[in-house]
């Protein structure tokens, strides 16, 4: 048979699959849409794929523009890095939860700070009532950080830390810890979220305006660049974008926005591209839409290598390749039927892992509820080493690649970022965009049409719309707080003032001041602070007296 | 005089998701209330004297951080404190029935938790504020 008449078979096959083919009464009444509510068809062919060029947009994992993978050997040489985000109570409870996990098989700490941590007030703080210790761990100095860290080997272990507005007080915490386990600090390894701009979009925990707090970031960035070399600076985050209810493409296109922001930050400062670029690194979002979100991972990493090399003009591979961590989304889980949210779980795990990423957190069930039970949190755990070792998906590489549905996915979501990087930079950057509520809006838009789309059952929920248990009576133990971790923390801070040197306090304080009024690099004089015992609030203040505080204009 | 429930929505203590409460205006406003929203990190005086201000109906506060047990008791007797009483407090947030009840002895009104739709939520304001606004005409 020549081509043209093969050709025309495989026509005459479509148009007869076409005139079978019947949407007029779905299963279900279901619309059938991504949990973006993007349009699905019905089935994807060799069509949709035709203006596909393999070595120009797929490629080999490990190679430019790395849409199959950043590693040439990927989990067949190194699986990705099992990392269960946690921290509660107080330091001890914390390091206890890390001792536990670590036994188990997990590879990597990622520390959860309580809400007075992140924002940069002590324990003691009348603004931290009712919060200490409840969301995550209590710092107030470096005394809490060498309880967190005890027994635990810094120059072995690699961490990461949730920490933004005050992330360069809790890294030059670390790197104090360090230091008194002599560990020098060119051995660490670990990230710091260190995003900014995507509190400014999302998450909302911010003190100072966004000019000042990319002063630090920069500044954070110089300081690694020459004494924490293995570090990761930034991990650029789409996660929370997506959790306050944006789609795919939302969470994509303004997280690698955030990046372009960041790497121009560096740029406008003096640095060269390749020296600070291999030292960041992403964390998305993976919800439950499963070959969405695997396109999604697909896309970024190719619109990052793009834009890095042809835009930024990197020249070492290192800053072409877009790193990132994954975690399962909260969002997405349900306070009814919470058993349920190990299977929704498994599945966002999954894609994570088809998407090729570095490092995973799977949530537990109990979330909406609380912080995880060691049962669940054990379970959660149990979910990754089962992806891993007993699926069989971590064989081979990128095994979706030339998915004529996957491919489609990956370049319809790369167009869409690209779309929103135009009216971005037509509305003068993400700063402006920030500062007019233009993200948070278009994401505030998308959280409501979800919630209506659930309401009009367009979208069911399993336990929530449908499948509803009546009269269900929730029996998992959850995770309680005592009260008295926050009497004791501030028992424990009380006691740290007293037994410090209370004159190198205030001199080192009194420097950090004159470099951050003076513009030079404030990491060296925090470090001073921090081995004195100087609390976050008491640094956060000096800081706040030099570059003021931000607030948001309440938009609805 | 005919006019609208007012609604103060607030998200106290140091809680930043806001995702929640922004659904909740958005619905509300749909369903014909006029909401004013604090926006974030209230202390709990600050909801007490934007209520009175803005005179409100309700109050709907949105905690997310597990502060509830301590923020909802502060801005109820903030009300009482201030002679607004009158003024109905209800929220939502990641709640625990136990804790639901007890909050409820303490005089806060009703708690909607994580899978209440905004149908609920309206449809609970709507039964509720008549009884307590006889005086005046709703529209």
């Amino acid at each position: 048979m020549d081509k043209t008449s093969r050709k025309k078979e495989t026509d005459d096959a479509y148009a007869r699959w076409l005139e079978e083919y019947d949407e007029s009464k779905p299963d279900k009444g279901r619309k059938f849409m991504t949990v973006s509510s993007k349009p699905i068809k019905p089935l994807y062919t060799p069509k949709d794929a035709e203006n596909i060029d393999f070595d120009r947009d797929i490629g080999y994992p490990g190679q430019y523009p790395y849409t199959r993978g950043v590693h040439a050997s990927m989990y067949r040489k190194k699986s990705w890095t099992m990392r269960q985000f946690s921290g509660f109570g107080s330091p001890a409870q914390t390091n206890e939860r890390y001792h536990f996990l670590l036994k188990r098989g997990q590879m990597g700490l990622s520390v959860a700070f309580d809400l007075p941590t992140l924002m940069g007030y002590d324990s003691d703080s009348v603004r931290s009532v009712g919060e200490v210790g409840v969301c995550g761990v209590a710092v107030d100095t470096l005394k809490d950080m060498e309880i967190i860290f005890d027994g635990i080997d810094l120059g072995k272990i690699s961490t990461s830390m949730t920490i933004n507005c005050t992330s360069t007080i809790l890294l030059a915490m670390y790197i104090a810890v360090a230091e008194k386990q002599g560990v020098p600090s060119e051995m660490l390894t670990g990230t710091l979220q260190n995003d900014i701009l995507k509190e400014y979009i999302a998450q909302k925990e911010w003190i100072y305006p966004p000019e000042p707090s990319i002063r630090l970031i920069t500044d954070m960035m110089a300081f690694c660049a020459q004494h924490v070399p293995k570090w990761n600076t930034i991990s650029i985050s789409g996660y929370h974008i997506r959790e306050a209810g944006a789609t795919a493409a939302q969470e994509l296109a303004f997280t690698l926005a955030d990046g372009f922001t960041y790497v121009e930050a560096a740029l406008a400062v003096g640095m060269d591209v390749d020296t600070f670029a291999p030292r960041l690194s992403f964390f998305f979002n993976s919800h439950l839409d499963f070959f969405e979100e695997i396109a999604k991972y697909r896309a970024a990493r190719r619109i990052w290598a793009r834009h890095m090399r042809e835009k930024y003009k990197a020249k070492d591979p290192h800053s072409w390749l877009m790193r990132f961590h994954t975690q399962t989304a909260g969002c997405s889980l349900t306070a009814q039927q919470p058993e349920n949210n190990i299977v929704r779980t498994a599945f966002q795990g999954l894609a994570g892992v088809l998407g090729g990423t570095q490092s995973l957190h799977t949530n537990s069930m109990d979330e909406t509820y609380a912080l995880p039970t060691e049962h669940a949190v054990k379970l959660a755990l149990r979910t990754q080493q089962l992806i891993a070792c007993e699926t069989g998906v971590a064989n081979t590489i990128d095994p979706l690649a030339g998915s004529y549905f996957v491919e489609t996915l990956t370049n319809e979501l790369e167009a869409e970022a690209e779309r929103y990087f135009d009216e971005i930079a037509k509305r003068g950057g993400v700063l402006k965009c920030i500062e007019q509520g233009y993200l948070q809006r278009e994401v505030a838009d998308a959280a409501y049409r979800f919630q209506k789309e659930i309401e009009k059952k367009e979208r069911i929920i399993v336990g929530v719309n449908d499948f509803v248990e009546e009269d269900e009576d929730v029996k998992i133990p959850l995770l309680k707080i005592d009260a008295q971790v926050e009497s004791d923390q501030i028992a424990s801070l009380k006691k740290v003032k007293q037994g410090r040197d209370n004159d190198r306090v205030k001199s080192t304080l009194a420097a950090l001041k004159k470099a951050a009024q003076a513009g030079e690099n404030h990491m060296p004089p925090l470090l001073d602070c921090i081995r004195c015992y100087t609390t976050e609030e008491e640094i956060t203040s000096v800081l706040t007296e030099v570059y003021g505080t931000y607030t948001e204009p309440p938009l609805i | 005089m005919e006019r609208k429930f007012r609604i103060l929505l607030a998200k106290p203590g140091l809680d930043g998701h806001d995702r929640g409460i922004k659904v909740i205006a958005a619905a509300l406003r749909d369903a014909g209330f006029e909401v004013i929203y604090t926006g974030l990190r209230q202390t709990s005086e600050q909801v007490v004297a934007a209520a009175i201000q803005e005179d409100v109906d309700a109050v709907g506060l949105s905690i997310l951080s597990g502060a509830h047990m301590t923020l909802f008791p502060m801005v109820l007797e903030g009300l009482r404190r201030n002679g607004a009483d009158h003024i109905l407090l209800f929220g939502g947030g990641i709640i625990a029935d136990s804790e639901i009840q007890m909050l409820k002895d303490t005089g806060v009104s009703e708690i909607f938790t994580p899978g209440a739709s905004t149908q609920d939520i309206v449809d609970y304001l709507n039964r509720v504020l008549p009884k307590i606004i006889k005086d005046e005409k709703i529209i």
